[in-house]
């Protein structure tokens, strides 16, 4: 599995470390609520198949980056810097 | 039937004509009081010590592919009660016990042999945290042992015991610890459930979980509906799927854990080793091969199979820890899928929705809790009461906070175990 960041390029799997699932740039508001926290932190889809995560290109360029990529087949289908609309 | 000798020898004679399958094939049943979705380890030992312990005949295990075909086939098989936060400690230390008198009462050779293993460390640090282990474990009722490096060396002479970056200075050694024959423990276990009635249904997949009211009603299959008063999901690795067919979302991401096989050799690795410090460990399967296995790679993925930096990382590990294995071929290597929990540890208990229950979350742990976990869940399911060795494992207790199990230290958030 390779990756191609935005901005690098194709690059090695190496320089990317995985933080889990893109729900976690959907923080909840401080008063939301525990459900809503605890639906943040913890429960999670785990799609099995096209899955959105979050990766950090840490020996890259630092960008914070959203992979659209397929869990079953390892396919990556796209990459997208978080931040981007 | 019985498995002998004499019996082989003739069998191997006759072209092994004669063997006879050893459990029934039935067809599903239009209802029962309890359905059991997953044929792999644990749903099979919770189906047996259902029968055995509580006397619950009337009961169907739903396996998509066929029995043990998982993760009950794809781990490094090691058994052990290594463990010292409660909740954790009392389970695994039951398991042990469990698999100690498993043979026995299977009347089955699941191969468990205690050959110890082996937990090195690399500093004055390090070793207390494993003399603290070690006494958690003794406190417990286990055994441990504390081995300086001398002694380690006697034991395992073939280990770079002067690496620059992790020098050996001892390790703890776990004698009950060891391997069971993964595959084994499976047939053993459905065997011995099929024989006590239970219906063993291959090659049915559970496609709908039936929820009235709040209340289970059976669940729908492609060999059609099945009626249960009882319904459990086993099915670590899958569980997330399985348990939106009733709405739930789980604290589960799952992960590939990626393990490895040489050609076999003749005897050199006696124990199980563990070099924690590289994510490493090893043992020698009686076949000869050389098992071992990593960390995590580290992302979601239901592949099974892993990608080469992390085989990478293994292989360097391992001529770190004992450069002997280099001249070793590498014959195969796998992937199981872990459902990764937020702290580490699993989860046995009921759900929102009545007559549902939910034995998942093994982390990359599920293996040797195989006889416990399904002693605890057919316990829950029997008595809606916990068993006592699993009465920590919550589901509830992400939301609340209250109860985390969280062995390692690292945290209770995912991508953290």
């Amino acid at each position: 599995m390779r990756l191609t960041c935005p901005l690098c390029g194709e690059r090695d799997l190496r320089e990317f470390s995985y933080t889990g699932d893109a729900v976690l740039c959907e923080r909840p508001a401080p008063e939301a609520g525990p459900e809503a926290w605890d639906a943040y932190l913890h429960l999670r889809e785990n799609p099995a198949g096209v899955a959105r995560d979050l990766w950090h290109h840490g020996a890259g360029c630092s960008a914070w980056l959203v992979v659209t990529r397929d869990t079953v087949t390892h396919a990556v289908i796209a990459v997208a810097l978080a931040d981007a609309p | 039937m019985g498995y002998n000798a004499l019996r082989l020898l003739k069998e191997g004679l006759t072209g092994n004509k004669g063997w006879q399958p050893v459990w029934r094939d039935p067809a599903p049943k239009d209802a029962y009081d309890i359905v059991i979705i997953g044929g792999g380890g644990h749903g099979l030992a919770t189906a047996y010590y259902l029968a055995r312990e509580h006397g619950l005949r009337n009961v169907a295990v739903l396996e998509k592919g066929y029995l043990g075909g998982g993760n009950v086939g794809r781990n490094t098989t090691i058994v052990r009660a290594n463990y010292a936060m409660p909740g954790n400690s009392e389970f695994y230390s039951h398991s042990l016990k469990l698999w100690e008198g498993l043979e026995r009462e299977l009347n089955y050779n699941v191969m468990h042999s205690q050959r110890g293993l082996i937990d090195l460390f690399h500093s004055d640090d390090q070793r207390d945290a494993y003399v603290r282990g070690g006494n958690a474990m003794i406190n417990q009722g286990d055994d441990a042992v504390l081995l300086d490096r001398d002694e380690v060396r006697d034991r395992l002479p073939y280990l770079d015991f002067d690496n620059a970056r992790f020098p050996i200075h001892g390790a703890l050694l776990h004698p009950r610890g060891g391997t069971a024959r993964h595959d084994a423990v499976a047939w053993g276990y459905a065997r011995a459930a099929d024989r006590r009635g239970v219906d063993l249904i291959q090659q049915c997949e559970v496609t709908g979980i039936d929820v009235e009211g709040g209340k289970v009603q059976g669940v729908t299959t492609t060999r059609g509906v099945i009626r249960a008063r009882k319904v459990a999901i086993v099915t670590a690795g899958r569980s997330g799927q399985v348990a939106a067919m009733a709405g739930l979302r789980l604290p589960v991401e799952s992960h590939v854990l990626q393990a490895f096989v040489t050609e076999g050799l003749k005897p050199i690795i006696d124990h199980v080793v563990i070099f924690g410090m590289g994510h490493f460990y090893i043992s020698q399967s009686d076949k000869g091969g050389l098992v071992f296995g990593g960390d995590l790679d580290g992302y979601a993925s239901y592949a099974q199979r892993g990608n080469l930096p992390t085989a990478e990382h293994v292989m360097e590990a391992a001529m770190a820890l004992m450069p002997v294995v280099g001249q070793a071929r590498v014959l195969r290597s796998w992937g199981g899928i872990m459902d990764m929990t937020p702290d580490g540890s699993p989860i046995i208990d009921r759900t929102g929705i009545e007559g549902l229950y939910l034995d998942c979350g093994w982390c990359y742990g599920g293996f040797k809790a195989t006889p416990a976990s399904g002693f605890a869940l057919a316990h829950l399911l029997a008595t809606d009461r916990p068993h006592d060795t699993a009465a920590r494992f919550r589901l509830d207790r992400f939301r609340d906070g209250v109860g985390l199990m969280d062995e390692e230290g690292t945290g209770a958030q995912h991508k953290l175990h």
